[in-house]
């Protein structure tokens, strides 16, 4: 049943193409790009090459995955032992000896955050398997603007550069949270983060969205213009839908953050007053000399358009979080259950909902903010019911998971963990909508369960999955599956015992960013509960070995696998594997949807989108 | 083997899940006391959304865990051939449309009560025109300003105080909230009340509390490194404790430090 667990006989390979024996006969496609032979630095580094920009954006936000992992643990060390000193950390703070101190604690979840969003996640779906996928999804050779999207990934370089940079300025890299508002971020004596690390965050962060920018204009102009013959919008994998709603989510919404983000320079480097109101008396300095002389009557700002034009981002960047991550669960959903995917438009049309109702929901972050309160109204029901788009989308795949075949293999178990989550995630959203609830829960540890579980238990198990079933496309060989069972069982285990509890500290009021809650009376019963919360995600932490191991043994020793191991239907699998520079060797010509599995149409359970009947 | 443990590992979600809010309660995890008058209400319609969260969320997740159990068996025939069902997309969608529809308008009132102008007491000793106290924030403290005899702020009989904000039980109390710097939020988990301090705004608020004692004040917006110690109190007293309280105040605001 399963296709991986077989070894399959050694295949040579040729060196520098990837082309198997046989392939790129005369007069193919494939032929033609034989000719010329690239050096190094064209063909892995300053690659136009779809598949190694891809693999490249995989790598870094792999590489920053790790990062910011090792910040959430320390965070996590925080509450549940409060300032006591990180056995083997004291070279890293020779003044206390190893501790935590209240600076670096608020540093410490700013750039968690930062980097988990800006750095891993939106790089892993759109500049990953985004890069990776759409072309061979949609039987293209390669991106519209292979040079555009070369540039895509190395402006993210300054983003990595000033964002590592900004560690070791002086007063440490920013802490105004991962929302940045002002006047803690612009003002310098406001916090020790918003001496120059603030500044670091806003230019790395507006490389991050020119890099994303320009992926997003290849990614549509690729899926609109670059469709291999009878491909039809409505025969596209649903994995290319979703990068296509979130690149138009890119497109729409992050030019406002960009253009937000340089206001907010501008206001820290030569003192306009866009955020920043008049007389503001910050650490007893009166406004003449926190602002660089800058005459207190001229700022006039307000701190509440920072949060309008930053959240009107920072919502829909939510979707862009998690809309890819439905389309690879539909797709491997599919594929492993052996099913056509239950209602294909109706996910599409509520993949669209999802990011429609996405950008006029963004006041939901501040329903206690001092907005005005009737607007708080609107921006709930519109957010209530972007929760039924979510329903329809777990109904769907609940109904295709009825009635399947099911192979229990990594990337399944993955992508079923993934709806598993994603239920929890949505659900606890309503909460979160209703604005008389919002008033209690609002910054409360509620929160952070939700988002967790919609970003790392949904979208970061998306992300796992898609490794595993895309990773024989990628490197010709598949994964190891006992480690990969192992890693599912115990993530999926420590990723519940780690958010699911601080549902728990959200109820009983606990707020979010505060470095030692228990000095409270009302929450110093709650720190037994985050001991265990710290202990389960040290061993979710630890339990990634399975994956890291797993992931670099399988690219020297893996089995080796031919084009389809899956035997899936999409085109990615009608090219080599990994394919080669142009992508297909074979013209292409599409009869059908992705989805034709268990079709009574041909004695196999796939009929793939090329193949005449 | 994997089809057993993904079942049993499925399955265990919604019954832990809804065993650790059954049992939260006894383990302390659960809401503090309510005590304001707009504070049930917050509660009964999280236990309102929380209901019918969860029994889409039991539903759902015990059928994620049956499919995957039943049809992960080893079978050689092929899978159910369908594309959908367009009934099915109609229930499924009008059913929870008008569930949410019913949670986004229950809602409402509550919400218009704690913070729309027109939920503002009127009658009384404090309205928006003449409040209780102005309290400032700022980085890392809580002050409270009384406006004194005379009962209007910003005048020279204004008192202050540091750190505690007294109220009278049982009685509508309005104050201003201000910020001095960087933003910060008013919140006392007894009062399931919150509302930022914005720099720039005086925002009012209203409460009526319903218990004497002394509650943590906490921030709940970060406003910098000491964020997690920028607290206070606030002392419910009786009406006659909120007078003397005054008095004494006012005895050593003027005398000199001689007292």
């Amino acid at each position: 049943m399963n296709p991986v667990s077989t070894p399959a006989a050694p295949v040579v390979t040729h060196h520098s193409t990837g082309l198997q024996p046989g392939e790129g006969a005369p007069g193919t496609m494939r032929e033609h790009h034989d000719h010329h032979e690239l050096g190094f630095l064209r063909k892995y580094v300053f690659s136009v090459d779809h598949k190694i920009i891809g693999l490249q954006f995989l790598f870094s936000g792999l590489v920053f995955l790790v990062l910011g992992g090792l910040m959430a643990m320390a965070i996590r060390y925080q509450l549940a032992w409060p300032w006591k000193p990180m056995p083997g950390l004291s070279w890293m703070f020779p003044a206390t000896g190893g501790a935590i101190t209240p600076e670096f604690y608020t540093m410490l979840f700013t750039m968690h955050g930062t980097i988990m969003i800006f750095f891993v996640i939106i790089p892993l779906l759109t500049g990953a398997f985004g890069n990776f996928l759409i072309p061979l999804m949609i039987g293209a050779p390669d991106m519209a603007f292979p040079k555009l999207n070369m540039f895509g990934y190395w402006a993210m370089w300054p983003a990595f550069v000033l964002i590592l940079m900004g560690f070791f300025v002086e007063g440490g890299h920013a802490a105004g949270g991962w929302t940045s508002y002002p006047p803690l971020s612009t003002i310098e004596s406001a916090a020790p983060g918003s001496l120059s690390g603030q500044t670091y965050w806003l230019m790395s962060l507006t490389w991050v969205g020119v890099s994303s920018m320009m992926g997003a204009v290849n990614y549509v102009t690729t899926i609109v213009k670059m469709r291999a013959p009878g491909m039809t919008m409505m025969r596209m994998p649903l994995s290319v839908w979703g990068l296509m709603i979130a690149a138009f989510l890119q497109l729409f919404a992050l030019p406002v953050l960009t253009a937000a983000s340089i206001m907010q320079l501008l206001d820290r480097v030569i003192d306009t007053g866009f955020f920043t109101p008049t007389n503001l008396i910050v650490n007893n300095l009166t406004p003449d000399s926190f602002a660089h002389g800058m005459p207190a009557a001229a700022a006039g700002g307000q701190p509440l358009l920072w949060q309008h034009l930053f959240w009107f981002y920072s919502h829909p960047a939510v979707y862009i979080l998690v809309v890819p991550a439905m389309g690879f669960t539909s797709d491997i959903l599919a594929v492993h259950a052996r099913k056509p995917i239950f209602g294909y438009k109706p996910m599409v049309y509520s993949m669209a909902a999802i990011a429609g109702l996405g950008f006029i929901v963004w006041g939901h972050h501040m329903f206690t903010s001092g907005m005005n309160p009737a607007l708080g109204m609107s921006f709930m029901v519109a957010t209530i019911m972007i929760a039924l788009p979510s329903a329809i989308k777990v109904f769907n795949w609940l109904g295709t998971l009825w009635g399947g075949r099911i192979r229990l293999n990594s990337p399944m178990l993955f992508a079923i963990g993934f709806v598993s989550m994603f239920i929890i995630g949505g659900l606890s959203g309503i909460w979160m909508a209703a604005t008389p609830v919002d008033i209690y829960i609002h910054d409360t540890y509620i929160v952070v369960a939700h988002f967790h579980y919609v970003v790392f238990a949904g979208s970061m198990f998306a992300i796992f999955s898609a490794i595993y079933h895309w990773y024989p496309k990628m490197f010709g060989r598949v994964m190891n599956e006992t480690l990969g069972k192992i890693h599912f069982v115990g993530t999926f285990i420590f990723t519940n015992c780690t958010f699911y509890m601080m549902h728990q500290l959200g109820v009983a009021g606990l707020m979010r960013r505060t470095a030692d809650p228990y000095a409270y009376d009302v929450y110093a019963h709650l720190q037994p509960l985050n001991e265990f919360i710290t202990l389960s995600a040290f061993c979710m932490f630890a339990w990634q070995i399975f994956f890291v191991v797993n992931f670099f043994h399988s690219l020297f020793w893996g089995y080796r696998v031919g084009r389809n191991p899956w035997e899936a239907n999409s085109l990615e699998w009608d090219a080599p594997s990994p394919p080669g520079h142009g992508n297909f060797d074979a013209p292409l010509l599409v009869h059908r949807g992705p989805y034709e599995y268990s079709s009574p149409e041909v004695a196999e359970d796939y009929l793939p989108q090329t193949r005449t009947v | 083997m994997m089809r057993l443990i993904a079942f049993l590992l499925l399955l265990a979600v919604p019954v832990l899940g809804v065993w650790t809010f059954v049992t939260a309660a006894d383990n302390n995890w659960w809401f503090p006391p309510a005590y304001s008058t707009f504070a049930p209400d917050i509660d009964w319609l999280f236990d309102f959304i929380m209901y019918m969260v969860a029994f889409t969320f039991v539903v759902t997740e015990v059928a994620l865990a049956w499919f995957v159990l039943k049809y992960s068996a080893k079978r050689h025939d092929k899978g159910v051939f369908t594309h959908g069902s367009h009934k099915l997309e109609m229930i499924w969608t009008a059913i929870p449309a008008v569930a949410l529809l019913v949670i986004a308008f229950t809602q409402m009132e509550t919400f218009a009560n704690i913070k729309f102008a027109s939920g503002f007491p009127t009658q009384g000793r404090f309205t928006r025109e003449k409040p209780i106290a102005q309290v400032w924030a700022s980085q890392f403290d809580w002050r409270v300003r009384y406006p004194g005899d005379d009962g209007v702020l910003g005048t020279v009989d204004d008192l202050e105080a540091a750190y505690e904000f007294v109220v009278p039980v049982n009685e509508d109390v309005v104050f201003e909230l201000r910020s001095r710097d960087v933003i910060h939020s008013w919140f006392v988990p007894e009062f399931r009340l919150k509302q930022d301090a914005l720099p720039g705004h005086t925002i009012p608020v209203w409460f009526n509390a319903t218990k004497e004692g002394s509650y943590d004040l906490v921030c709940a917006e970060l406003c910098g490194w000491g964020h997690y110690k920028m607290s206070g109190r606030v002392r419910v007293v009786s009406a006659q404790e909120f007078e003397a309280y005054q008095a004494d105040l006012k005895a050593k605001w003027f005398s000199n430090g001689k007292e």
